[in-house]
């Protein structure tokens, strides 16, 4: 199955209600299938008129209670900024899903991973944080699709899975494990105000600014929680690594052979992948800069995640970054050769 | 004839006072019988409109008309930004506050959820003809349906008075000191003719609250829509010519008169589109 159709199908599985899209290469494939599964299965899906209005459509639905989602990739993402801005601030539990391509503007249609700073560090305005998730692999395009719906319900927030064209496009094969979606109370939820409550609204204005802290600061203890339960990432040979990849979704792919190749050659390497890029792996980077010499980040950017690794280590292991971009995919013998010039430039001085 | 001079004296909305713990006191009251009164959907706290704000008045409109129809339980409205972004404060129903322009999307994926439900956005006209125009015309060229409140005081009011797409030709705001004309500022919008024009719009008509006839028309209006809903025939459009004293530099007795000497001549009240009677 393609990465996209997986995820699209997930959501299926996942209990969503409803999805709101407009389409855009590389995913138009999530709109297509669910415009064809959900209908079959009376449930909502809507194309609509831009990604301002998808997004706002995902608003409207979380806020009435129900398991919405929108996909879109970078451009789209961006238009949807202002909505996310506002789910956060009204805390809104939904799924955004951003197969990256390669910017900026409207850039290409190829894969990329630029959109790090804008998932992970914000994107819209006001301070708030998104639950950022990166598959690496068709299977993990719908394992994440669970997480990202369950974790958006517990702690009220919207969660993105930050994917890429090449894993929403690739094709593999993929076991949709039982899941049944959790029964999250939704007391909040504006669906008609009965005799025995008050009035719900949803709503992220809180004019006096002593409110407006009050929230913010709220919202911070929430964030911390998240830094706190929900880091998740994977290794591969680090028990005795001298050097580290760190690569999240396809270049990390590339970087588990790059790791193959160099271990061939003798060097001792291995490779940290962050599942979650928000909660970020800061602590098991840091344990792991007392045991490398070096770190290198195998980005599809000019070196963006690079910064959270250097806050990660902290001046205590050189920190160094490799990336291609346009949508050009380095090949693990690249990788390889640079950590090689690396290791001898370090080992010169 | 009210002139819209600009004055260098800046107005300011009145503050809200606080009202205190007991209205009246309930002596005697036994002796009279009470033939209105404030609809139990109205929260009982005072308004922060400015004196003569036509917003007010039209708040308490639906919440008569929500209490009237008895579907307080399933009637969920979504606020604008503007000056009404504070309509959940006072409408006892459960209630959304969209980003601006975007109510028309958050109620669409409410009222597609549930469709059993009402729902209904109030808009301003910054909100509705300028930032939100697309979100509005697809919502109702899909036949959205919900009811669409779409006050219209041809003036950015929060802000304090910047022109519309709405402002009339001439008008002066503080973004159209000099008046608005058409090369420098564009041509005045009719949103609610151009929305009449889209298959999915069912009821559109345009009313205001300068008057005791014309507040019974909009009340009448709005029941009117309300019922449509459960039809499922498309969306209605309420348009609302609102008063608004503050930014129009004007006494609430001269904005009355202005809408009737001027608005009127570019925004005629009365019904503009009406569903057609069912051959049974």
């Amino acid at each position: 199955m393609k990465g996209n159709e997986a995820l699209a199908e997930a959501a299926i599985r996942a209990g969503c209600d409803a999805y709101f899209g407009y389409p855009i290469t590389p995913q138009s494939e999530v709109l297509e299938y669910l415009a064809r599964e959900m209908p079959l299965r009376n449930r909502i899906v809507l194309q609509a008129e831009s990604e301002v209005a998808s997004i706002n459509m995902v608003y409207g639905g979380a806020g009435a209670g129900f398991r919405v989602m929108t996909s879109s990739s970078s451009p789209g993402i961006s238009l949807m900024q202002e909505g996310i801005s506002y789910m956060a601030g009204a805390e809104l539990p939904a799924l955004i899903v951003n197969v990256n391509r390669a910017g900026p503007g409207l850039g290409t249609i190829q894969p990329g991973q630029g959109d790090y700073f804008q998932a992970t560090k914000g994107g819209g305005h006001g301070d708030y944080r998104l639950i950022v998730l990166a598959p690496a692999s068709v299977q993990e395009m719908a394992d994440h699709v669970y997480l990202g719906f369950d974790m958006a319900d517990k702690y009220r927030n919207p969660v993105m899975i930050l994917s890429d064209g090449a894993i929403g496009q690739m094709m593999e094969k993929v076991r949709f494990y039982d899941y049944t979606p959790p029964t999250t109370p939704k007391p909040w939820a504006t669906v008609g105000k009965p005799a025995t409550r008050g009035r719900n609204y949803i709503t992220s204005l809180h004019i006096q600014p002593e409110q407006m802290e009050l929230h913010n600061n709220r919202l911070e203890a929430k964030f911390n929680e998240i830094r706190n339960n929900e880091v998740r990432f994977d290794e591969m040979e680090t028990e005795d690594a001298e050097f580290l990849f760190i690569a999240y979704g396809l270049s990390s792919r590339i970087c588990r052979k790059a790791v193959e190749l160099a271990r061939e050659k003798g060097i001792r390497v291995g490779l940290l992948r962050p599942i979650t890029l928000f909660p970020y792996p800061y602590e098991r980077l840091g344990i792991l800069a007392q045991q490398t010499k070096l770190m290198l980040t195998v980005e599809l950017n000019s070196g963006q995640m690079i910064e959270d690794v250097r806050l990660a280590v902290n001046g205590k292991v050189p920190v160094f970054h490799y990336g291609r971009m346009g949508g050009i995919v380095p090949t693990p013998e690249e990788i390889v050769h640079h950590l090689e010039n690396l290791i001898g430039i370090t080992h010169a001085n | 004839m009210v002139s819209l001079m600009q004055t260098d004296e800046l107005l300011l909305p009145a503050t809200a006072v606080e009202a205190p713990d007991t209205v009246c006191a309930p002596v005697e009251e036994e002796e009279y019988e009470v033939v209105y009164q404030r609809p139990h959907t109205l929260v009982e706290r005072s308004m922060h409109y400015c004196p003569g704000c036509a917003h007010s008045l039209v708040h308490k409109l639906l919440m008569e008309v929500v209490e009237e129809l008895g579907i307080q339980e399933q009637t969920i409205g979504v606020a604008p930004v503007g000056c009404s972004v504070f309509a959940y404060d006072y409408m006892d129903i459960d209630m959304q506050e969209a980003a601006h322009g975007r109510a028309a999307a958050v109620a669409t994926a409410i009222r597609r959820l549930m469709p059993d439900r009402y729902v209904f956005t109030y808009q301003g006209d910054g909100d509705l003809a300028a930032i939100g125009i697309a979100e509005t015309i697809h919502a109702v060229n899909r036949g959205e349906n919900i009811l669409i409140v779409f006050m219209n005081n041809a003036v950015y009011g929060m802000t304090s008075g910047q022109m519309a797409p709405t402002t009339l030709a001439g008008m002066k705001t503080t973004t159209s000191p000099y008046g608005r004309n058409q090369p420098m500022h564009g041509n005045t919008m009719k949103v609610s003719e151009l929305l009449a024009q889209l298959p999915g719009a069912y009821y559109v008509t345009r009313q205001a609250v300068n008057s005791a006839n014309a507040v019974r028309r909009t009340k009448k209006a709005l029941l009117n829509a309300f019922k449509y809903q459960p039809q499922h025939k498309g969306t209605c459009i309420v348009e609302i010519l609102a008063n608004c004293p503050s930014n129009w530099r004007m006494t609430p007795v001269e904005t009355s008169k202005f809408i009737d000497e001027e608005m009127v001549k570019t925004f005629p009240l009365g019904d503009i589109k009406v569903p057609k009677p069912e051959t049974v």
